[in-house]
């Protein structure tokens, strides 16, 4: 069975106030994915792709997704 | 004041982290366990599945796949846990500064002064829970009770992902019917010794007369019989006050077994010359020196003796390891005696032996010495140590040895530091 944790390159800003927002990632396939809006943050395990880290509810193209920052400081996402 | 103390057990530590991280093999039975090629073939955690095929920890690899033959073996990675560990105590730090790890995946947390904001214990487990399933995606056993022994007994009543009280008025019916052995500090031998005073359960224990336990058990006798009536006080520590070092050393399981003194000697040699050397290094002297052994088929035990001066010389600490050695074990003496003996004079080969420095002091220490020992034979001899450590330090761990080393360079050359091991500090340190 294939993996179903996709590492992506991320976009991220660090704000002034010392948050960490990812703007954009690259999915496995080139395509640049905008991140619209991010709706929570918070800790939480992945059951689906196995792993654990902080993760971002993410609006793209109108959709919810989970962007998970890994403590090894990857980022990686569920593969539907 | 009656206090709220929870113990919370991560269920299947090791094996519920990988199988985190391996979706693929959830429902399928895993342990996870050494490398086979290096003997450290054990089952060090089995999931529920596995568990249920009958495999169970300490197991060897062989035997765990005999009886499940569709295992899947992992490799530990003792790095990933320690992480996991870490943050399930940043959990437990949002309800209290007095938590208490014991061993890498328990923890007593005294959450009293939570109760009047978070809601009462059982509340604040179930919160623990289901953050712990949420954020971490593992699950944990809690117990809730008013002292921290039957807390623990109740993270043990329920497996995997429960919660169980033992509130005053509940531990007669929950805790008393329970086999004693399930109490914290009754081993198999203090078992077999209330076996035989026909105390089977937790309750009996509450029930017989203090005095007699005492008689039969010595101090200890007592405070069991405080910890089955709930009588236990003792506090749970705050937050990184973990104890100072109490022990130093060192156990390894050697590529091959241990069939002659000898082949011991050599063994005890290099974890005496480890531990030996940290106690320099961290500047401690130890006063008692205690061994551990394992025999092939994993029967295990200790022994201790205390030494006449405390010491870090690494002569008196091997040796006073190989007097224990001697007067507990019998193995023939060497190759020659072991091909020309009848074998079953003998006791089994060794599979694994540790050595340990405890009862520490500092190195300035100041104590009575003995008239019968050569103080200045002991100052040679820490001189040569001093000599070896700065040898070591510049050139390499081999780059020095001592002869005996020579005699079999497979047992030699096994390497003392490196076996892993996390064991939780003493109850009641």
């Amino acid at each position: 069975m294939e993996s179903n944790k996709v590492y992506v390159n991320v976009m991220a800003e660090f704000t002034k106030d010392g948050r960490l927002l990812p703007r954009s990632f690259i999915w496995k396939d080139g395509q640049i994915y905008e991140i619209q809006k991010v709706t929570d943050v918070r800790r939480a395990a992945s059951l689906k792709a196995g792993g654990v880290g902080m993760r971002y509810t993410c609006i793209v193209n109108g959709r919810e997704s989970h962007l998970f920052y890994e403590d090894n400081n990857m980022w990686f996402m569920e593969e539907r | 004041m009656s206090r709220t103390i929870l113990h919370s057990d991560c269920n299947c530590f090791y094996a519920s982290v990988e199988l985190l991280h391996h979706p693929e093999l959830r429902g399928k039975p895993v342990a996870v366990g050494g490398d086979p090629e290096a003997r450290h073939g054990i089952v060090l955690t089995a999931d529920y599945t596995a568990k249920r095929h009958g495999v169970k920890t300490g197991m060897a690899l062989w035997q765990a796949k005999q009886v499940c033959p569709d295992i899947t073996f992992l490799p530990p990675r003792m790095d990933l846990y320690l992480r996991f560990s870490r943050m399930a105590q940043e959990i437990y730090a949002e309800y209290t500064d007095k938590r208490e790890p014991y061993g890498i995946d328990e923890s007593w947390l005294d959450v009293t002064d939570s109760v009047s904001i978070k809601g009462d214990g059982y509340r604040i487990a179930q919160e623990i829970s289901s953050r712990m399933k949420k954020e971490l995606g593992i699950t944990v056993s809690v117990g809730v009770s008013f002292n921290k022994i039957f807390a623990k007994l109740g993270s043990d009543y329920k497996k995997p992902d429960a919660i169980t009280t033992m509130n005053k008025d509940e531990y007669k019916e929950k805790a008393w019917p329970l086999p004693v052995s399930d109490l914290l500090y009754v081993g198999s031998a203090t078992n077999k010794k209330l076996y035989s005073m026909g105390i089977l359960t937790i309750g009996d224990l509450a029930r017989t007369d203090e005095t007699l336990l005492v008689r039969r058990l010595g101090k200890m006798g007592s405070i069991l019989w405080a910890f089955a009536n709930g009588y236990d006080d003792s506090p749970v520590k705050l937050e990184n006050t973990s104890a100072p070092v109490k022990s130093v050393g060192n156990s390894t399981t050697t590529p091959k077994d241990m069939e002659t003194d000898e082949d011991v000697k050599i063994v005890l040699y290099i974890l005496a010359e480890s531990v030996a050397a940290r106690l320099r290094e961290n500047g401690f002297r130890c006063r008692t020196v205690e061994i551990s052994i394992r025999d092939k088929d994993l029967f295990y035990f200790s022994k201790q003796m205390k030494l006449k001066n405390a010491s870090n010389i690494t002569r008196e600490i091997a040796e006073a390891g190989y007097k224990l050695y001697k007067e507990n074990y019998r193995l023939p003496a060497d190759e020659m005696e072991l091909k020309n003996s009848n074998p079953e004079y003998y006791q089994k080969p060794l599979r694994s032996i540790g050595i340990r420095g405890t009862d520490l002091v500092t190195d300035y220490f100041c104590e009575q010495l003995d008239m019968f020992m050569d103080p200045q034979f002991r100052e040679k001899q820490m001189k040569m140590d001093e000599a070896v450590d700065i040898i070591r330090k510049r050139f390499g761990f081999y780059s020095i040895q001592r002869g005996l080393m020579y005699r079999d360079r497979i047992l030699s050359a096994c390497d003392a530091k490196s076996d892993h091991t996390v064991h939780p500090h003493g109850y009641f340190g």
